[in-house]
């Protein structure tokens, strides 16, 4: 039982890793310039010289995926670390003090949570206009309320601990106890959630971009790539296939690492 | 050392504020070990958390005096407080597994107080640290210095806790039920070390417990609370030869002993 739990992990690692490294190789280096046409090979089946072949432009696709790919993780990481920077800030203030600042916070995250989030997106997105950062912005913005629910249910469970009755009666400033005490404890539940976020925000570039209120020109992105080519999706399968696979597995090895974790937590 | 005088908890729940500690007195000398007995909800442990200054000031008030080595706590303002509660009062905990920071190695922990209060440089902070795991009775000291609490058994955490509790020499030590969660064995080796401690280092000890067979064990002086009311005060062996109050005489009579049980 344990060593299967193990696996979900490695198998995880292995495969966040594996495209972190492409996506990283693609952002100095990819086999042909992702931007350059070539009308000669235009929608080319998989093969030696373009091993996930060409778009409609004769564009190489795989070096099209890797800058995709860059552009959408970079937007699911920024968005997923500044939602959980403030997220976290807020749900500390949150759970340690509770009061009306609890719950003035709160409910303008009720709020935020209760429209659904691609709506609210789309909202946030036609008020400051499309574009990479604005996404990032937009995201990052609907990410806070979940992340500051979960950290502040955290605190406001741990401060009730002796350990940190402790720390208090030894003269602990609230912010060291908060810092230095309570937040290491909260660390694995954060890691959970910000998994999670990081799924989310993903699909959600995906979704966005889909519907062409994500990434502009001349930026490209997973999303983008896949609304693209779903005109040739019979005469070019693969094209569609390798944009929605890479979501796909960017999304399995995320998720498999969290799982592991969880299940190691909670064994 | 200690003078509680006329001292009224009240918690503030929303709807209905309810009074449960009604006015208690309480004297301590210095260096004394003294028990405070009382079934649970009596307001025993309210009281401990009053003098730690553990209660929450939105959701609680407080009258009367608190005076410790003369100065009322209950007018002190935070950082004052702050300052005497870190070096001057110590406390344990009656749960050893929450009252760690699990993610914190002990050695850290016990040092905590040091970290805080004083300008000792790390050396000497470590140092002072391996000499209190070893006063209380941890084996190999450094080992435990670099261990995460769930490494260590409820008894040694226990330990553990009274030495982050008495780096810093305080002058009083309160004591929650410290022992309650442990086994027996294990209950009358730390009632041996605190008696130690409190003999070798002259920490008073406020023992709070339910149960009067450990509080006869080590202290020499015994306050009854029953209701939040102090019903019964004095040296512990007079308290239980002769109580003078009806309830005494119950909370005594309700101790299990072995002539009872054979019949």
């Amino acid at each position: 039982m344990k060593k299967h739990r193990r696996h979900n992990l490695i198998f995880g690692c292995c495969l966040t890793g594996l495209l972190l490294l492409l996506v990283l190789v693609g952002s100095i280096w990819t086999p042909y310039d992702p931007e350059a046409m070539d009308p000669l090979a235009k929608l080319q089946a998989p093969g030696l010289a373009h091993p996930l072949g060409t778009d409609n432009f004769g564009r190489d696709i795989f070096s099209r995926v890797l800058d995709g790919a860059g552009t959408t993780l970079l937007i699911a990481l920024a968005s997923v670390a500044a939602g959980m920077v403030l997220g976290v800030l807020i749900g500390a203030l949150t759970g340690w003090y509770g009061g009306w600042l609890d719950e003035v916070l709160m409910r303008v995250g009720d709020v935020i949570t209760a429209f659904p989030s691609i709506l609210l997106a789309l909202v946030l997105i036609s008020l400051l206009g499309s574009g990479t950062y604005n996404i990032i912005l937009a995201l990052s913005l609907l990410f806070i309320p979940s992340f500051a629910r979960v950290v502040r249910s955290e605190f406001a469970r741990q401060k009730a601990l002796d350990y940190v009755c402790n720390a208090r009666l030894m003269g602990v400033r609230p912010l060291r106890i908060m810092l230095v005490h309570i937040l290491p404890n909260v660390f694995p539940v954060l890691l959970s959630a910000a998994a999670i976020g990081f799924n989310n925000a993903v699909l959600a570039e995906a979704a966005m971009s889909y519907v062409g209120i994500g990434v502009l020109l001349p930026d490209s992105s997973l999303g983008r790539m896949l609304s693209e080519s779903q005109t040739y999706f019979t005469s070019a399968p693969w094209y569609a296939l390798s944009c929605g696979l890479t979501i796909v597995l960017l999304i399995l090895g995320v998720s498999l690492i969290s799982d592991g974790l969880g299940e190691r937590d909670y064994a | 050392m200690l003078d509680i005088e006329d001292l009224r908890v009240s918690f503030i729940d929303r709807e209905d504020t309810g009074e449960v500690v009604h006015g208690i007195s309480l004297h301590m000398d210095p260096g004394e070990r003294l028990g405070l007995v009382g079934e649970s909800g009596s307001g025993k442990s309210v009281t401990a958390l009053t003098v730690a200054g553990l209660l929450k000031r939105s959701r609680s008030t407080v009258s009367g005096r608190v005076l410790f080595q003369g100065r009322d706590l209950l007018q002190c303002p935070r950082d004052e407080l702050r300052k005497i509660q870190g070096r001057e009062i110590g406390m344990v905990f009656q749960e050893p597994m929450t009252s760690l920071d699990p993610l914190m190695r002990v050695g850290r922990q016990v040092e905590e107080v040091l970290r805080i209060h004083t300008q000792l440089p790390a050396a000497q902070r470590r140092r002072q640290a391996l000499e209190m795991l070893e006063r209380v009775g941890l084996p190999e000291p450094t080992v435990c210095y670099e261990k995460y609490p769930h490494q260590l058994s409820g008894g040694q955490r226990q330990r553990a806790m009274i030495a982050a509790a008495l780096i810093g020499h305080p002058a009083l030590l309160l004591a929650d039920e410290p022992t309650t969660a442990l086994d027996v064995t294990v209950q009358a080796q730390i009632l041996e070390l605190l008696k130690a401690l409190n003999r070798d280092m002259g920490v008073g000890i406020l023992f709070i417990s339910h149960d009067l067979n450990v509080v006869r064990k080590l202290c020499t002086r015994v306050a009854v609370m029953h209701n939040g009311y102090i019903v019964e005060t004095g040296p512990t062996e007079d308290v239980f030869r002769q109580p003078k109050e009806e309830y005494t005489r119950q909370l005594i009579a309700a101790i299990p002993t072995r002539e009872k049980r054979k019949r």
